[in-house]
């Protein structure tokens, strides 16, 4: 199943929003869009995951990677909006450990 | 109730003239542990690797996620497959790949991930059996109880739906055994996966059953939870949980006739 990506960069912040399933199908796209911003060497991503309803290791694995590639150029790459089994899965794999996580896209935006 | 995701009816199989499994009717139901428990030979194992599709029955239907593998094309039957993790008794690493490589190979023959993902998915999924910073290691260089937790990275590193335990705690000493039997159940409960072992170890039924299934010369003897089990008048049932031997029944004659040799 393909995920519905929206990407909207503001006063050097990138939102991205993502809907859908991410697994091990799916999350290559996730994956594209994010490198896309990375690229840019944007300084803030914040990936808003209200829109997911299930994330498999593959997204986790795409998220991290993004927040590796982010801190190379001393990048920021946060996620918000994590429903109650995604933020299950973060809890898992200890990535709310090392991600910032928001409640919704609005105050990772404003932070 | 669920639709069960494994549906089992009228389930036959034998080796050769021995008939082993002797129309088994079960139902796994999504997220729970059933356990299989029986003396050796009593055909849970077998039971197990008709379900993953290992072996072709001589009767019967088994329906995972809604697709009768029995009857089901290779290419219906390894779509299923993809969201089955199955821990093998042995544990079956590849010995000539690193732990981490035995991990990675599922994804990289049944996903488009980039070799960079695959390679975080690994090192998480060790994270989660307790074996980070082992990745470059070789199977020859981990114990007993580790090379169990490499083969259960192994078994999860697709994200299963389902999980088969082939008995997971055979051949380890009973403290590494309960560590496994825990790791199964923290693991069944994070990644809501539905489990199915195969054991005979009593003390890892009541550790880990939701449910238990007790096989006995092919038949199922008992289905039903521990409580259930526990308050069993079935002999067979009893004579299981009290881990009692079989009564001898000696004819004095015969025996008498084997020693002295005589026909």
């Amino acid at each position: 199943m393909s995920l519905k990506i929206t990407s909207k960069v503001e006063n050097q912040t990138a939102l991205l929003s993502i809907a859908g399933e991410v697994d091990m199908c799916s999350s290559p796209e996730a994956r594209k869009e994010i490198a896309a911003l990375v690229k840019k060497e944007i300084p803030r991503i914040v990936i808003d995951l209200s829109g997911v309803g299930y994330m498999d290791s593959s997204g986790v694995a795409t998220l991290i990677e993004g927040l590796q590639m982010c801190n190379k150029y001393d990048g920021k790459l946060v996620v918000a909006g994590l429903r109650d089994n995604v933020r299950e899965v973060f809890e898992l794999t200890k990535l709310d450990k090392i991600f910032e996580i928001y409640e919704d896209a609005e105050a990772a935006l404003t932070e | 109730m669920d639709e069960p995701i494994i549906k089992i009816r009228n389930l036959h199989t034998s080796y050769g003239k021995r008939k082993i499994l002797k129309g088994i009717d079960l139902d796994v139901y999504p997220y729970e542990t059933l356990v299989i428990l029986g003396r050796s030979g009593c055909g849970k194992s077998t039971l197990l690797r008709h379900i993953v599709g290992l072996n072709q029955p001589d009767e019967g239907e088994i329906i995972v996620k809604g697709v009768n593998i029995v009857t089901a094309s290779e290419d219906e039957k390894n779509e299923v497959l993809k969201k089955i993790g199955m821990l093998f008794q042995s544990g079956a690493l590849f010995n000539s790949m690193t732990v981490g490589e035995n991990v990675a190979l599922p994804l990289l023959e049944h996903t488009p991930q980039d070799e960079n993902i695959i390679k975080i998915m690994t090192r998480m999924k060790l994270g989660m059996v307790g074996l980070s910073g082992f990745e470059d290691f070789m199977p020859s260089q981990l114990s007993g109880g580790m090379k169990k937790r490499a083969a259960l990275a192994r078994a999860i590193s697709m994200d299963p739906d389902i999980l088969f335990c082939d008995e997971p705690s055979a051949g380890l000493d009973p403290i590494v055994a309960v560590g496994i039997d825990q790791l199964i159940l923290n693991l069944q409960s994070a990644m809501r996966m539905t489990t199915v072992v195969v054991t005979h170890e009593m003390a890892s039924v009541f550790i880990i059953a939701d449910r238990i299934c007790l096989l006995h010369e092919g038949e199922i003897k008992f289905l039903g939870t521990k409580e259930e089990m526990k308050q069993s008048n079935d002999p067979y049932v009893v004579q299981f949980l009290e881990r009692r031997a079989d009564e001898e029944h000696l004819d004095p004659d015969k025996y008498l006739h084997e020693l002295v040799g005589e026909p």
